[in-house]
């Protein structure tokens, strides 16, 4: 689960990660008063969406007066943001970080990843800040330093400080730096995060180190223990698709094609992606139903996938081994029938009871097809949605 | 012959009286030798009881102590799962399967970090568990579609191994034994360690290599292969067509960075000589293929 920057720099400041001030507004008046509450010369106006690359894309201003933070605010507040990581459409601002400005006189890149290699939490620095790491990474990766974390220890001083050092933070503001690496990592572990960045994480001229950007992924198997982290959850940021899907614990990823995938299995969903791919066609969505699935939830999983208005035709692709054929035949007539299913349908069922599912689908009367393996049904889906064309 | 287990295991089965656990017992139980290897179940509320026959300790120890066993399986809910791996491993168990789904990743760091040392062997998290045909079934794996014989599967996804599976069975080609290790990104053993215990065993001729995007493991075991392997492996990777940045419902099948796409992984295994497809239909005409030469 993704947060706001102004919610993951509320977290860091928890940890005694220093940060500049700010507020959080959702109106240009708010951005107005907030500024002139922080007083000062220089502010920030930030565009708050969950997707990176908010600067490059119009969404992070730097105001000289309370005029300019109106104008700002306005210009920001409503328009669709577009980033490398928003997709072409865009994300629509609706919050505001407004903040104090801050003399930087350098920039550094801190993130922490859950490393699947070690089985640790890695730190990773560089002297590269602003940039993506993943751009470091490529082009210059003997600039990021990674330290793989003992989880008793945690991060100690000495590695602190040999991190500090070597992305060239100067040995005046060593002991800040070590205090705002251990707040990270305490804020990490301590809230469940899969990943977080502070970039750029700055020098000040008064050799202070803050943390001038804020991100943090957290591990959605662990929020039933951190309702302060669900708390900042913000469904304006999620698919209104995905949202629905997991009301009834489908996962669910919309995609741009026309054909609609209905799976049991995460493995098996992306296997059948790929081969209606391979087949010419191409998936509209990623739709696991999971080892579970019930007539109700096959009936939203329907719903979900019918809502696409690209949606050409549906596969089901069901390899029973807990989930019993008969009963997912009887929830793919069920749904069939209560949606008004105006698409042509593919079923293709293996495993326990296949015989018996095979037989409820043939004697619903519905103009159900019926394919005998996956690459069959793959190559029936793709063939029905060409000539829905 | 086979790997990890045999109809001689004995199993003890942790969180066996909860409604997932007493499901899959039942049917674990009734395949093949299951009656004989089912020995005991661990619940601290219920110890000194029984389901299906099968007696309650309260703790591992309790059961191993009492029932000589030496492999466990784990129904245990996600919130209690990565301490019930811990508590298998304290009592020294050979394999402890954990079939959860959901642990949050920080328990499964601080497990993972405790095993460090021990003997004792993880399959799992989230995962479908492991068979050797018509000796033991240990997991949710419907048992019907397998067949005796001599090919290895080895895979991160559930109902994926049941498609290699079906595949293999359909073409008259049984398997040794099937290890699904799970779609979480902090787990037990790798392809790489599953792999090596195939390329040692006398009775696996083959073995099919199913996988997905995220992570590096598959690369790994690539590697490890074009150097070691003594047997023919048919590779597929699923999440050719997966945006990068989106999960595909494993906590682990992520494309982030640039790294653990499908494409990149596919193309390593082919380096390694591995006999890859693209096409998940494929996967056992390909094993026929290479085994008819």
């Amino acid at each position: 689960m993704k947060i706001h920057e102004y919610q993951g720099k509320e977290i860091l400041r928890g940890f005694g990660v220093p940060t500049p001030r700010g507020t959080a507004c959702f109106s240009v008046d708010e951005a107005v008063a907030a500024a002139q509450k922080l007083g000062g010369k220089v502010w920030v106006v930030k565009a708050q969406i969950h997707a990176g690359g908010r600067g490059k894309g119009g969404g992070v201003k730097v105001a000289k007066s309370l005029d300019e933070v109106k104008s700002h605010a306005q210009q920001i507040l409503g328009m669709q943001l577009v980033t490398h990581q928003t997709g072409p459409e865009g994300q629509k601002v609706r919050r505001l970080l407004v903040e104090e400005g801050a003399q930087i006189v350098k920039e550094f890149y801190i993130g922490m990843v859950v490393d699947r290699a070690s089985q640790r939490v890695a730190l990773l620095a560089s002297s590269e800040g602003g940039m993506e790491i993943e751009e470091v990474a490529r082009h210059s990766p003997e600039k990021i330093r990674t330290v793989r974390i003992d989880p008793v220890t945690g991060l100690t001083d000495k590695e602190g400080a040999e991190v500090a050092r070597a992305i060239g933070i100067p040995d005046v503001a060593n002991a800040e730096a070590v205090k705002v690496l251990q707040g990270l990592y305490q804020a990490f572990v301590e809230k469940d995060a899969m990943l977080a960045e502070i970039n750029p994480l700055i020098l000040t001229a008064d050799n202070r180190v803050v943390a001038l950007d804020a991100k943090f992924n957290f591990d959605s198997n662990a929020l039933y223990r951190r309702p302060e982290i669900v708390a900042y959850r913000d469904l304006d940021e999620e698919d209104p698709a995905e949202i629905e899907a997991s009301k009834f614990d489908l996962s669910y990823i919309q995609l741009d094609g026309d054909i609609g995938c209905l799976v049991n299995g995460a493995g098996l969903a992306m296997a059948t992606m790929d081969i209606i791919k391979l087949y010419g066609g191409s998936p509209a969505n990623f739709l696991d139903v999971g080892g579970g699935a019930n007539k109700e939830k096959v009936t939203e999983a329907f719903k979900l996938m019918l809502k696409n208005p690209h949606l050409k035709a549906i596969l089901v692709n069901i390899f029973g081994g807990i989930m019993k054929c008969d009963v997912i035949a009887e929830g793919v007539v069920a749904a069939a029938r209560e949606v008004s299913l105006n698409v042509p349908l593919v079923v293709r069922l293996e495993g326990t009871n296949v015989e018996l599912g095979k037989k409820i689908l043939a004697e619903s009367g519905l103009p159900i097809i019926s394919g005998n393996d996956m690459a069959d049904a793959a190559q029936k889906v793709v063939a029905a949605a060409k000539g829905a064309k | 012959m086979s790997i990890l287990i045999n109809k001689d295991t004995r199993v003890i089965t942790q969180g066996m009286t909860g409604k997932v656990g007493q499901f899959h017992t039942v049917n674990c139980k009734a395949y093949a030798n299951g009656a004989n290897c089912f020995v005991a179940g661990v619940n601290p509320k219920k110890a000194g009881e029984e389901f299906e026959g099968i007696p309650v300790y309260a703790s591992v120890r309790d059961a191993k102590a009492a029932t000589g066993a030496t492999v466990s399986v784990i129904y245990v809910p996600p919130s209690g799962a990565a301490a019930a791996i811990d508590e298998a491993v304290e009592a020294d168990l050979d394999l402890v399967i954990c079939i959860t789904e959901g642990i949050p990743v920080h328990d499964m760091l601080k497990t993972r970090y405790k095993m460090q040392g021990k003997r004792t062997l993880l399959i799992g998290p989230n995962c479908p568990g492991l068979i050797t045909p018509d000796e033991i079934k240990i997991g949710i794996m419907p048992g019907h579609i397998h067949k005796k014989g001599r090919i290895g599967v080895v895979s991160r996804s559930g109902t994926l191994t049941y498609e290699a599976v079906g595949q293999l069975t359909a073409l008259g080609y049984g398997q040794s034994s099937c290890v699904g290790i799970g779609g979480d990104p902090i787990n037990g053993l790798k392809h790489i360690d599953v792999m090596k215990l195939f390329n040692d065993d006398p009775e696996t001729d083959a073995v099919i290599m199913v996988g997905e995007i995220g992570g590096s493991d598959e690369e790994e075991c690539a590697r490890w292969i074009k150097a070691n392997m003594k047997k023919p492996v048919v590779g597929f990777i699923a999440g050719v067509t997966a945006p990068e940045g989106k999960r595909m419902g494993h906590a682990g099948a992520i494309i982030s960075g640039g790294q653990g796409g499908a494409n990149e992984k596919l193309a390593v295994m082919e380096e390694c000589g591995i006999h890859i497809t693209r096409n998940p239909a494929e996967m056992g005409r390909v094993m026929q293929k290479v085994l008819k030469g």
